[in-house]
């Protein structure tokens, strides 16, 4: 029997307005998985975390936070989110931040030694609004896991940082699960869902479009991107699932390149600098979201 | 309980890192005591006297204004706020430190009031007069609070600081705070029992001086308190629908 999921969405749907952000979306994270979350801007990807974080209620469905509704505060002892760095009180020092939030939860991490392990020792008597960038962000992490918590939710937590401080956050957030503890992070890097996640749920359109491993969405979609230049629009070729157009060339993406290329050959049309590449993770939702929308 | 200090501290904390803030709540109600008060009334006892209570009227009306109208509709803009609601406590406790805090400055803004009226002039007070109006502050102070409460939970950041600065002062002027009872030009006198900074100040009057008070402006003080906590709860509640359902 497999352990009860610390979080789960059951047929979940949120509306603003008339606007649906989020369509009948089902979801579990059991203990011990890094999850990644990957859908374009306004896909409903914020939202399944409000809904999760107990910010905002379902329109219809259940949500489900250790057992029971997120919007209780005591379901939320073991949920660690991350502020938006811009929100952070620019007045307060950063171990005095850490302390603040530590004073809502039972046992929390020695502010020290949180510190010490997001790197922001040397910075702790700092007022936050004198930070970097990257300090704030990581210590926008950082207070996802004062409480040691056993769900933590990070909106895409190295947004706008350079490639080292970006690894060195992968580092800490990697340290963190064990058997029991699961993340649920969003990110526009793909590079990051892949270093950091073991599963991928990806969504677009306010739908749950797949959920799997790494390497099972990319075989979902093990698309090849067929980069040609060419004056007309190539029409009548088969086996392309989404075709576009980019700075003069035009981008074919198709699950067989090699059929492609051959139908391209006799076809004898008009086309220089052909260019084949397998699909990154990106475009392979893109694709994914263009089919089923 | 402890939580509901904590959120307290931080906030008092927040608050006087930016000194300019404090400093201009203690210093206008303390400016306005040394050139308008000192001068014109410093040495007739009973003048001064209820000069200072009209003073300390100014100062927490205002104060409380400003610090929650200013405060709740800053926080409302801030993404740090809904980050707190994901700790594992309810909006109580910050609403509750929040409340907190404001009542600490409101004391910081008459103390300045109190040390010129006791060195610079003839005011005085009896310590059962001055008990009595500590209960004078506290129930003036309450519609003030809950008026900032509802410019905070129904406005934007920059309509809140308009509205604000716009209501203080005529709010000040109309209520008579600036003459001595009963001394107001009429139209100020014939409108100031129906504004809540009367109300306000007629307890203040009776408590520290010969003065019987206003029947109708303590009505209305009582009338004002009840309708502004009803604009503040449902702005409130109404946030809490926007932001939070």
């Amino acid at each position: 029997m497999s352990p009860p999921p610390l979080a789960r969405a059951v047929e979940v749907s949120r509306k603003y307005g008339d606007v649906l952000a989020l369509d009948r979306v089902s979801l579990d994270i059991p203990p011990g998985e890094i999850v990644g979350l990957l859908g374009p801007n306004g896909a409903g990807k914020s939202t399944l975390l409000n809904l999760l974080a107990g910010l905002r209620r379902a329109t219809s469905g259940r949500v489900e936070l250790f057992g029971g509704d997120p919007r209780e505060p005591v379901r939320r002892k073991l949920l660690g989110v991350t502020p938006q760095e811009t929100g952070l009180p620019a007045t307060l020092r950063v171990a005095e931040v850490v302390r603040f939030v530590a004073a809502h939860f039972a046992d929390p991490v020695p502010t020290s030694e949180l510190l010490e392990r997001f790197g922001l020792t040397e910075v702790a008597r700092r007022q936050t609004g004198g930070l970097s960038g990257g300090q704030k962000r990581r210590l926008a992490v950082a207070l996802a896991f004062v409480g040691r918590p056993r769900l933590v939710l990070l909106d895409e937590p190295t947004t706008g940082l350079d490639v080292s401080a970006r690894r060195a956050l992968w580092e800490a957030i990697r340290a963190f699960p064990g058997e029991e503890s699961s993340v649920l992070l969003t990110s526009h890097y793909l590079e990051e869902i892949e270093a950091l996640a073991s599963r991928v749920v990806v969504i677009g359109e306010g739908r749950l479009l797949a959920d799997g491993t790494v390497s099972s969405v990319r075989d979902l979609v093990a698309l090849r991107r067929v980069s040609v230049r060419a004056e007309t629009d190539l029409p009548g070729l088969t086996g392309v699932v989404a075709r576009q157009r980019e700075d003069g060339r035009l981008n074919l993406m198709t699950p067989d390149s090699d059929s492609l290329v051959r139908q391209l050959v006799k076809s004898g049309a008009d086309f220089t600098d052909l260019e084949i590449h397998a699909a990154s993770l990106e475009e392979a939702f893109l694709t994914l979201t263009a089919r089923e929308g | 309980m402890s939580l509901v200090l904590t959120h307290a501290r931080y906030q008092f904390t927040e608050t006087i890192r930016v000194p300019v803030a404090v400093i201009g709540t203690m210093f206008f109600p303390a400016a306005s005591m040394i050139f308008f008060v000192v001068p014109f009334t410093g040495q007739n006892a009973i003048a001064a006297t209820f000069a200072t209570a009209s003073m300390v009227v100014f100062a927490t009306s205002t104060t409380s204004i400003f610090t929650y109208g200013i405060g709740v509709s800053e926080d409302r803009a801030q993404p740090w706020d809904p980050f707190v609601r994901t700790l594992p406590a309810g909006p109580l406790p910050r609403l509750a430190g929040r409340i907190i805090t404001g009542t600490g400055f409101l004391i910081l803004s008459f103390l300045p009031v109190l040390v010129v009226a006791a060195v610079a002039t003839k005011a005085t007070a009896t310590p059962a007069q001055l008990a009595l109006a500590a209960g004078a502050v506290i129930a003036g102070a309450v519609p003030f609070t809950l008026l900032g409460l509802t410019i905070g939970y129904w406005l934007p950041f920059k309509a809140a600081l308009a509205v604000a600065q716009l209501v203080f002062f005529p709010l000040a002027f109309g209520g008579g705070l600036m003459s001595a009872p009963g001394r107001a030009p009429g139209w100020v006198e014939t409108i100031s029992p129906y504004l809540p900074t009367r109300g306000a100040a007629e307890l203040m009057w009776s408590a520290v001086g010969d003065h019987r008070p206003n029947s109708i402006a303590v009505l209305m003080l009582g009338v004002w308190t009840v309708v502004l906590a009803t604009t503040a709860a449902w702005g409130y509640r109404r946030d809490e629908g926007r932001r939070f359902h």
